[in-house]
């Protein structure tokens, strides 16, 4: 199974439901064309929820950081939110830790744009 | 069962034991991605019969799916003529893994570090980091006649 994206309005924040594999093929371009739209719609707060994404390759590693350039251009923030064990531990792996802002706490994070 | 050639069987006195490494699979595959998620699956399933846990199953599946990306995008790109020979060899002491794509080769020595801070925005470039974290040994080396052969270790504790 790939991913699947859903978005929902809290306030002004976007967020982003994912549910499935962010892995190369339909997984990570399914991914990317979301975040592309959210943006050219003018959304500039996305926070990405990650709770069911059991499984995130090093190719949506890269969708992440992507999304993150592309939303950070365009004048916008992405945060992630309810990371997995594995996905912490990935970013961990890969030091991404010091480039994402990471939630455990919806509200909080949603707060967090303020 | 057939003996497997593979250098991580052969070190040490290893060869000498009565418990050999033996093959448990040998495969060609297409350069697709459908090939990625076979060998994922598979691997993962001798993995886990293996007995491994299943953290340590996850890391070799992760590890596999990362080094068949590499024979199929990078190594063979896509191409029809080209397949990825996937082999997997156990015994009582280690499981390895040996991926060959049949590409033009590519000098992994002088791969960038991801975690740099010039880097770390880069959108690849992120595969074989992860392989390193997740086996006990990665071993890359040209393959015959052409192309890179990883062969991957991981030891039973």
């Amino acid at each position: 199974m790939s991913v699947k994206l859903t978005t929902r309005q809290v306030g002004d924040v976007t967020v982003i439901d994912a549910v499935g594999r962010i892995t190369l093929g339909e997984g990570s371009s399914a991914f990317r064309e979301t975040i592309r739209d959210l943006v050219a719609k003018g959304n500039k707060k996305l926070l990405l929820n990650l709770a069911d994404v059991s499984y995130i390759d090093s190719s949506g590693i890269g969708e992440l950081v992507s999304a993150f350039t592309t939303v950070t251009n365009h004048g916008g923030v992405l945060k992630l939110l309810n990371l997995t064990k594995r996905v912490q531990d990935l970013l961990q792996i890969t030091k991404l830790y010091t480039v994402f802002e990471v939630f455990d706490d919806e509200a909080a994070a949603v707060r967090s744009f303020a | 069962m057939v003996k497997i050639q593979f250098a991580a069987c052969e070190r040490d006195s290893y060869m000498d034991s009565s418990n050999d490494c033996m093959a448990r699979l040998d495969q060609w595959l297409a350069s697709t991605l459908e090939s990625v998620d076979l060998a994922e699956a598979e691997v993962t399933r001798l993995a886990a019969e293996s007995g491994f846990q299943e953290d340590e199953v996850f890391k070799i599946g992760m590890a596999v799916r990362e080094a068949m990306v590499n024979a199929v995008v990078h190594g063979n790109r896509y191409s029809e003529r080209k397949r990825v020979h996937l082999r997997v060899a156990g015994d009582a002491e280690r499981f390895v893994v040996r991926i060959e794509d049949e590409g033009d080769g590519f000098d992994w020595q002088s791969l960038p570090d991801p975690t740099a801070e010039e880097n770390i925005l880069r959108q690849s470039g992120r595969g074989l980091w992860l392989i390193r974290s997740f086996v006990d040994e990665l071993k890359i080396e040209p393959s015959q006649p052409k192309g890179t052969a990883l062969e991957l270790v991981k030891y039973r504790r």
